[in-house]
């Protein structure tokens, strides 16, 4: 599914606009990196795009359909989302959160189909939680809850996977291998859109970019196109040196500290 | 150890139906006049027996069974208005008395008996009135300008309106300066079940059946607002509209427990926990037991209100809190971290 934003404007306060005319394409079937500083608009970007927030204009296609017209839960048959932190009340358990991705496909009544059991088992697969099927979600790592929410996500069997900033909280294991499940669901056909902080993550998982700063697109492309020194240093502040590594072929994006004393 | 599986959760739930109805039929053998288990069941389903004298029968019919059924009545509503707000605001220390919903309840009953002469048609109107402009008003002040709940807001300003409600009903009993009056609003603010009657039952029954089924349609949305707001609504369940279905249904139930039998609390909030901690938080399973639970709870604690001190009645309320409130301390310093 095309995801397509046209336009947007969007404000919490009279104030200030926390997106300002903003555009963006993600083709069907790949990954796109939203890249920006901190406050530069990318969770309300997402927020928006997925249906919780209304944007003041501008709407959201996907294939063409604007989501104002499909009800919350037709939207949740087709787009998902992993929040960067999530509060979940009660004590429920891992298998139970992972069930609640069938609500959208299913009568309020139904029991549990076959069918059901089966796309569960198959998500907790992927996302890797099997193990931790009757654990309490209050009693995982905050890495494998990230994991359960992936594959609550994908219990959705969604064609549109939007993510905010899912590995902010995770070591580098747990990064890599979240980031891995991820970018194999765009292989296999479904629409990611992730927002990040890493930039060189980025580069390796999306197969497009969009840097946001302030509120607004600044430029969408290709990593190589959008990573270049002279674009991180206007909207991030920071000097870095950006190349292409040899063995992943990936653009890759190295900050310069101050501070050390020179050699 | 809790249950989780859903077989064993249906289990659960038949056995506490038969334990249900075992209430019922011990609920109108114990009293002042212990009447055996046959006459009861005889008299019941209107068995033709010499045996059983007119007395007993008059007494099952028309004396025992509205009061039990009344507490099986209240006990329901209060228990699923009780674990329907946990699961809206995601705590569980929400609960009718806490948002200052039964409060206002039974200031509203107050001004019904004091200015209407409390009859069956303006007492449970000015109780929910009462728990309505309550309940309105914890809500609006717990929203903040964003729109957002906040837990903590929300039961600040449920502790704060309690307080004005209760001050406004000690106010009006000032006012009342005795008599019969008085007694009628204490009986309100102590609470108990000693004013059944078959009236009372019968405009009860229908608006606790009705909420409580219509609660039963909203637990699957429940489930997913544990996820929180914007989560719930990414797996295809609209928050607001679930809030606003919510705070109509739990004031009514909490409203008309109140009008019918004045504040009896705890149920709301220990018997969902306790449900909790043996069925799960899932609100398939937790609601229909909340609701089965705190009918056999009630009718229990009436059966102890009448024989503790017989021939004098306590109010339930005082067994109510006397067990709900010391078994509610030990899940809070022995679950403390996961309540």
């Amino acid at each position: 599914m095309r995801i397509e934003a046209r336009n947007l404007s969007f404000a919490y306060s009279e104030s200030s606009l926390a997106l300002n005319d903003v555009s963006l394409e993600v083709p069907s079937g790949s990954a796109s990196a939203l890249i920006g500083p901190n406050g530069s608009g990318k969770s309300t970007l997402l927020r928006v795009i997925s249906g919780v927030l209304r944007p003041q204009s501008g709407a959201v296609f996907l294939d063409g359909d604007p989501i104002a017209r499909r009800s919350t839960r037709d939207l949740a048959r087709h787009l998902a989302m992993v929040e960067q932190e999530r509060a979940m009340g009660f004590d429920f358990l891992v298998r139970e959160v992972v069930a609640l991705g069938r609500i959208p496909h299913r009568a309020r009544f139904a029991g549990q189909t076959q069918a059901d059991v089966q796309t569960i088992r198959h998500a907790m697969e992927l996302a890797d939680v099997c193990a931790l099927a009757n654990r309490s979600i209050h009693a995982i790592s905050g890495g494998e809850r990230q994991r359960v929410y992936l594959a609550l996500a994908l219990a959705q069997e969604p064609a549109v996977l939007l993510l905010d900033e899912p590995t902010t909280h995770l070591d580098l294991r747990h990064q890599t291998e979240f980031m891995s499940i991820v970018r194999q669901q765009a292989t296999e056909g479904m629409t990611v859109l992730i927002a990040i902080h890493d930039l060189t993550v980025a580069a390796q998982v999306a197969d497009r970019m969009a840097l946001m700063g302030d509120g607004q697109m600044i430029v969408a492309g290709t990593p190589g196109d959008v990573l270049t020194a002279e674009n991180i240093e206007s909207t991030f502040g920071v000097r870095a040196i950006v190349g292409i590594h040899p063995e992943l072929g990936s653009t890759y994006v190295l900050p310069k500290l101050a501070g050390r004393r020179e050699a | 150890m809790t249950v989780r599986s859903h077989r064993l959760g249906l289990w659960v739930i038949w056995s506490l139906l038969v334990l249900l109805v075992a209430s019922v039929v011990a609920g109108i053998m114990v009293g002042p006049v212990m009447i055996p288990a046959r006459t009861v069941i005889a008299s019941l389903f209107d068995v033709q027996d010499d045996s059983i004298s007119a007395i007993h029968r008059i007494i099952v019919l028309q004396i025992r069974l509205p009061r039990v059924l009344l507490g099986l009545l209240v006990g329901s509503a209060l228990a699923v208005s009780g674990a329907a707000m946990q699961g809206v605001f995601g705590n569980p220390l929400a609960s009718p008395y806490i948002l200052g919903i039964a409060s206002g309840a039974t200031a509203g009953a107050a001004v019904a008996i004091l200015f209407a002469s409390g009859s069956l048609l303006f007492l449970p109107m000015g109780a929910f009135i009462g728990a309505s402009v309550a309940a309105l008003a914890v809500f609006r002040l717990a929203r903040g300008s964003d729109g957002r709940t906040s837990v903590l807001t929300l039961i600040l300003a449920g502790v704060a309106i309690g307080a004005l409600f209760s001050a406004l009903t000690s106010f009006l009993l000032f006012l009342s300066s005795g008599g019969e009056k008085l007694s009628d609003v204490l009986f309100w603010i102590m609470g108990g079940l000693g004013r059944a009657s078959w009236t009372s039952v019968a405009v009860l029954a229908p608006i606790v059946v009705a909420g409580i089924s219509a609660v039963l349609y909203f637990t699957r949305d429940l489930n997913a607002l544990a996820l929180g707001e914007e989560g719930a609504q990414h797996v295809g369940v609209n928050p607001e509209s679930l809030y606003r279905w919510l705070l109509v249904l739990t004031t009514l139930l909490t409203a008309s427990a109140v009008a019918m039998a004045g504040t009896i609390g705890f149920i709301g909030l220990v018997v969902p926990h306790v449900m909790r901690l043996l069925l799960g938080p899932d609100h398939r399973r937790l609601i229909p037991a909340s609701a089965l639970v705190g009918g056999c709870f009630l009718i229990w604690s009436d059966m102890a209100a009448r024989t503790v001190l017989a021939p004098a009645e306590l109010p339930v309320g005082v067994i109510t809190a006397f067990f709900g409130a010391p078994f509610f301390l030990y899940l809070l310093k022995t679950r403390g971290a996961s309540l």
